[in-house]
């Protein structure tokens, strides 16, 4: 297992709008080509720590950051970090698909042609490159000028997979990528999961504790905004060291 | 995404290597009696170490697996039956060094009489061990079966040896140290096929999902 870490949390303190004290002290590494899961009850953060991984609390005023996240040793919160560029570095995958109103093709162009690239050939090519990395090419390769909404939504969500690959980020952040989903287009969108890791790496929040046991190799069980513990994933859900961590995987609460 | 092919692949990779490990120190332990050569039972006895963190490297394998990967159906009877059929094979190899033990006694004394029965019993317990590993890796319900009727052959040469023994023990009572010693070797010999017997068992539940335990042959 690769020990290079793509991040280090230290002292992460994020206070909503209003002084919601939503996460408190967190420090963790996330490692490089590495799938890691965020778990816990609802309300414990770990939505909210993704969402600081690339600064989308500051699409609403009066959120408040303190502590840091390195990325490739550079603090994300410092003032010389371009927050687009710091985006398209870090992709981002939501609970429901959410495509563009657009055709197949034009959702996954949209973010090249933002990058400037515009030649069709070159276009053309990496649409298709993006949409086999998220194993949807065989499935839309007749039909990538029909509308992104004629997709089910299993294909909906590896379409916005494509379209995050397609500008090569470094990282993709998964917030419940599956919780809309049925159980075949979870397996494929999991599947695809674990098949990224090599090129990217990647944090996940889940519901479903089985999930992350399935496709994370580091699990952090959260609750109430403190990181009880973070470790291997095998260790988390076969001998986890803290007594919380135990009863919140076996069922005792939550 | 439940098990993946490779970890089942690699699961049954580790096991078929015990079972090797496993077989050739039953091999060697009798080898070293029958042809008193003492340099044999100490490789099974060193070999033991081995075979032990296989046991401990598969059981771990196991576990990582019904609590990551969350197996069902046929996949979660493959996983069962490899933790129940490495304890077996463990237990084997702990015979097989037993017997590799008594072999160093009594390659030390005069040789009570010649071997004939016990290489007989050893062969039949190898050929058990190596076929119900094979049809745990191949799900061979039939092979599986064929290895428990093959038990019965084991018991009675056990009885055979036994009173045989008993009769040149009390003829002379100085031949009682060794022949109790034979007549370990050859309870651990009918031991290793009952082990390997519980192997068979398993896999047919594995194939059938049917529990065959404590059943007469007739129903099984």
């Amino acid at each position: 297992m690769n020990a290079q870490t793509e991040f280090e949390v230290k002292g992460l303190n994020f206070h909503y709008a209003g002084n919601v004290h939503a996460l408190k002290n967190i420090s963790l590494p996330v490692y490089k080509n590495n799938v890691t899961a965020l778990i816990g009850p609802s309300g414990c953060g770990k939505t909210t720590l993704l969402r600081c991984f690339n600064r989308m609390h500051d699409l609403y005023p009066g959120n408040r950051y303190e502590g840091e996240i390195l990325f490739k040793k550079e603090n994300i919160f410092s003032e010389d970090i371009d927050v687009i560029d710091l985006r398209s570095r870090i992709g981002m995958v939501f609970q429901k698909p959410t495509p563009f109103p657009m055709s197949i093709f034009d959702n996954i162009a949209y973010g090249l042609r933002l990058k400037g690239i515009r030649k069709i050939s070159d276009l053309s090519e990496r649409v298709e490159r993006a949409l086999n990395h998220a194993a949807l090419w065989d499935e839309v390769k007749d039909k990538l000028h029909a509308s992104a909404y004629e997709l089910s939504g299993g294909q909906q969500q590896r379409l916005v997979i494509a379209r995050a690959l397609a500008v090569e980020p470094e990282v993709l952040l998964f917030d419940e990528p599956t919780s809309a989903l049925d159980p075949i287009s979870t397996a494929k969108i999991e599947d695809l999961i674990v098949n990224l890791e090599k090129d990217v790496t990647i944090i996940i929040v889940t519901h479903n504790m089985q999930q992350a046991a399935r496709i994370s190799d580091w699990t952090g069980f959260m609750m109430l905004g403190d990181l009880i513990e973070f470790d291997r994933t095998d260790k988390i859900f076969t001998h986890p060291s803290q007594k919380l961590t135990e009863d919140y995987i076996t069922g005792r609460f939550g | 995404m439940t098990v993946r092919g490779e970890e089942l692949e690699h699961l049954k990779g580790m096991l078929l290597k015990m079972a090797t490990l496993v077989e050739a120190s039953i091999q060697d332990s009798v080898q070293s009696l029958v042809e008193r050569n003492s340099d044999l039972a100490r490789r099974a006895i060193e070999g033991d170490q081995k075979i032990n963190a296989f046991d401990v490297n598969i059981d771990e394998e196991c576990i990582r697996l019904l609590a990551l990967k969350q197996p069902m159906g046929k996949d979660l009877r493959f996983i069962t039956t490899a933790m129940k059929i490495t304890t077996d094979l463990e237990r084997i190899a702990d015979n097989a060094v037993n017997i590799a033990e008594r072999a160093l006694e009594l390659n030390e004394e005069p040789l009570l009489k010649p071997y004939i029965d016990i290489p007989r019993m050893s062969r039949i317990a190898q050929g058990m061990v190596r076929d119900t590993i094979n049809a745990f890796i191949n799900g061979d319900k039939n092979l599986a079966k064929d290895v428990i009727m093959r038990d019965d052959e084991v018991d009675d040469l056990n009885e055979m040896v036994w009173k045989e023994l008993m009769f040149i023990m009390t003829q002379d009572p100085s031949t009682v140290s060794r022949g109790v010693k034979i007549s370990y070797i050859s309870k651990y010999l009918e031991r290793i096929a009952d082990h390997a017997t519980n192997i068979a068992e398993t896999v047919i539940y594995m194939v059938e999902g049917k529990i065959i335990r404590h059943m007469s042959p007739d129903q099984i």
